[in-house]
């Protein structure tokens, strides 16, 4: 089996690295030396540990869904991360980053969001700790994720509209990208997925594997085993999916799922599905695989949910994908529409549009009935109401 | 020799290099802006290929980049055009783009189209040095084609020493840690990063680029190094007088 494990230069395998410009490299280069140095120091670990389980509420339940198993005929467990403190996954990664931040010493931090969960997320730690905070969101997600961007002012981070291109994740990210040029000493750049130039995706592919690490003991705690059949998570950039397999990478009776959002078909123009319609290539400073022409221009994706809206994959996701690790599904919106509503009904739980692209997989190929599959419920759907009504 | 380093060799002060957007404000404007410039005495033309997540640049170049992306230019057809008025240049051209579209159009390719087409040196900047190293120098080296990295008043004593072994035409001195292309005044924390480099006595020529506008501004550069760089504000100059303008923006930063 291949080795999906990053090397110094920040490569799985041929995927990865730190395509940057000069102007980024003194930040880059200083994160690349330090993340795992503080990131294991104890003093650091004691502290983000505890924050997780008193502010963020972790460890979060593993839920046998039995109505949704019964209906599919297999075992089917849930990851709630959408219980987390703010509605995602994505806090893992920022209360890991904000004191990474504080420990080198950085007193402004920026992002970039989608749907809003990082941005929440980052603005959510940026006021525990008190630190300025500048969310950067694409003009057209500030439109459709309004009730997260009251919650960013609320909390009282800026929001600054991304005006260039196709308006939403990967311009946001262009755009933080770009203030982190012009602020390159007190500043830190909270990134929320594994994408980016290296460190970022193993950085925060590390602090999201709380939540493998979590489905470990919860599962065999549960069932007795030691890993699921099947372990399912949609993938933008993939952070929730790198939280959520992390620990069993390796394990290679465990079958990866990713779902990638199909957008209103692979056949259309309007898609986000990158491992089919993409190719290799550099996008926000990592080789990686993303959608393109010809001439390597990147292309405008599109998805109904603004956190999958990104023409790229994670390193790690593309080597996986390539290396034939992971099996990959393209979801249509109305599939994912038609799993959130499918979940609401069955199990009480409104997912986030991003997550119900994951539970779409379930009517794309079928499982033994004594299979267990882990499916990571990443977010709640709070923020989507509105596509949803709109859909009903 | 590369006719960059040739320049550098030849004159030793005030050299102007003015950077401008292939297909920029129109298609086919390319080959008169280069005319433009060589007639009114520009000593270097660096023609940046427009890309759609121009991570390095600020606004104007953003712009200018999405407009001609719009009016259709792309990689293959600016260096058509490049080629077409080939034996009338005889100014050293350098070509400004992103890593993706060169390893998109295929790296040996592209050097290949850049002798072809007359082209002096390139300046890729999401091109991390010690991968050129690694994957690319011998390509670039064995076709004389000049590959000139940035510094910033950010990158390390180590670092510069490093690019100062590498570049081949000259070192592209970013003046300031900000990319939005404002034009302002230098200040005196600048002055010092300028002092700073120019105390390490480099073997490779600099330039200034970043906030260069007018004559001020670059005769304050011109103080420091051989010469600097203007883009944005040249953009700018282009987007409200058009080709015609070229010779009289070009004659007022001389002007002495």
């Amino acid at each position: 089996m291949t080795n999906y494990k990053i090397n110094k230069q920040g490569f799985y395998g041929k995927f990865g690295g730190a395509f940057i410009p000069e102007m980024l490299h003194a930040n880059i280069s200083n994160l690349q030396n330090q993340y795992l140095k503080i990131m294991e120091d104890p003093d650091f670990q004691r502290q983000f540990k505890k924050l997780l389980r008193d502010y963020v509420g972790r460890p979060t339940p593993l839920y046998f869904a039995e109505r949704l198993s019964a209906h599919y005929n297999t075992q089917i467990y849930l990851k709630r991360e959408d219980l987390c403190h703010t509605g995602a996954h994505k806090i893992n990664n920022t209360i890991g980053q904000i004191i990474l931040a504080q420990k080198l010493g950085k007193s402004r931090i920026i992002a970039e969001t989608g749907a809003g969960q990082h941005g929440v997320a980052t603005a959510t730690v940026c006021a525990l700790m008190g630190i300025e905070c500048i969310i950067y969101m694409g003009e057209k997600d500030i439109e459709r994720q309004a009730p997260n961007v009251s919650r960013m002012k609320m909390l009282g981070a800026e929001v600054r509209p991304a005006k260039s291109g196709s308006k939403t994740l990967k311009d946001a990210t262009n755009e933080a990208i770009r203030d982190w040029i012009d602020n390159p000493v007190d500043t830190h750049y909270i990134i929320g997925s594994v994408v980016g130039p290296h460190p970022y995706p193993d950085m925060v592919a590390r602090f999201q594997s709380v939540i493998s690490e979590e489905i470990r003991y919860q599962l065999i705690d549960k069932t007795g085993k030691a890993y699921p059949d099947h372990i399912i998570a949609c993938v933008g950039g993939g952070s929730n999916a790198a939280g959520a397999i992390y620990h069993y990478i390796e394990e290679k009776n465990c079958n990866i799922i990713l779902c990638e959002a199909a957008g209103k078909g692979i056949d259309t123009d309007h898609s986000a599905a990158t491992s089919i319609l993409g190719s290799q290539g550099i996008i926000h400073g990592s080789l990686t695989i993303l959608m393109q022409d010809q001439e390597g221009q990147i292309t405008e994706p599109y998805s109904i949910s603004a956190g999958l809206d990104y023409p790229g994959i994670g390193p790690l996701h593309a080597a996986l994908i390539d290396g034939q690790r992971a099996e990959v599904h393209s979801v249509t919106d109305d599939e994912a529409l038609k799993a959130g509503y499918q979940l609401s009904k069955l199990e009480g739980i409104i997912p986030a549009l991003e997550t119900a692209h994951a539970f779409a997989v379930l009517d794309k190929r079928s499982f033994d009935k004594d299979e267990t599959v882990v499916i990571n419920l990443s977010g709640r759907g709070d923020k989507d109401l509105k596509t949803y009504i709109a859909h009903l | 020799m590369n006719p960059i380093s040739q320049l550098f060799k030849n004159k030793k002060e005030r050299i102007l290099n003015i950077y401008f957007t292939a297909g920029y404000p129109n298609l086919d404007d390319t080959t008169d802006i280069i005319l433009s410039l060589q007639k009114a005495g520009v000593d270097l033309i660096e023609v940046g290929i427009p890309y759609s997540d121009p991570l390095a640049d600020g606004t104007t170049i953003q712009d200018s980049s999405q407009t001609a992306l719009h009016n259709g230019i792309s990689l293959q057809l600016a260096l058509d055009q490049i080629e077409s008025i080939k034996d009338q240049v005889t100014v050293p051209l350098i070509v400004m783009g992103y890593y993706n579209q060169f390893l998109q159009f295929g790296m040996e390719q592209f050097v290949q189209r850049l002798v072809a087409c007359g082209i002096s040196g390139v300046i890729i900047p999401d091109l991390p040095m010690d991968y050129y190293e690694s994957h690319y120098k011998e390509l670039f080296q064995s076709n004389n084609i000049a590959v000139n990295f940035l510094i910033t008043p950010e990158t390390s004593p180590l670092r510069i020493q490093k690019v100062d072994q590498l570049s081949e035409g000259f070192i592209y001195m970013v003046s300031r840690s900000s990319i939005t292309g404002a034009a302002s005044d230098i200040s005196d924390e600048q002055k010092q990063y300028f002092e700073r480099i120019s105390n390490m006595h480099l073997n490779t020529p600099r330039l200034i680029g970043f906030g260069i506008h007018d004559k001020t501004s670059f005769d304050m550069a011109c103080q420091y190094v051989q010469g600097a760089i203007i883009g944005s504000a040249f953009i700018r100059y282009l987007k409200e007088y058009g080709v015609e303008g070229i010779g009289e923006f070009v004659d007022r930063i001389f002007d002495n």
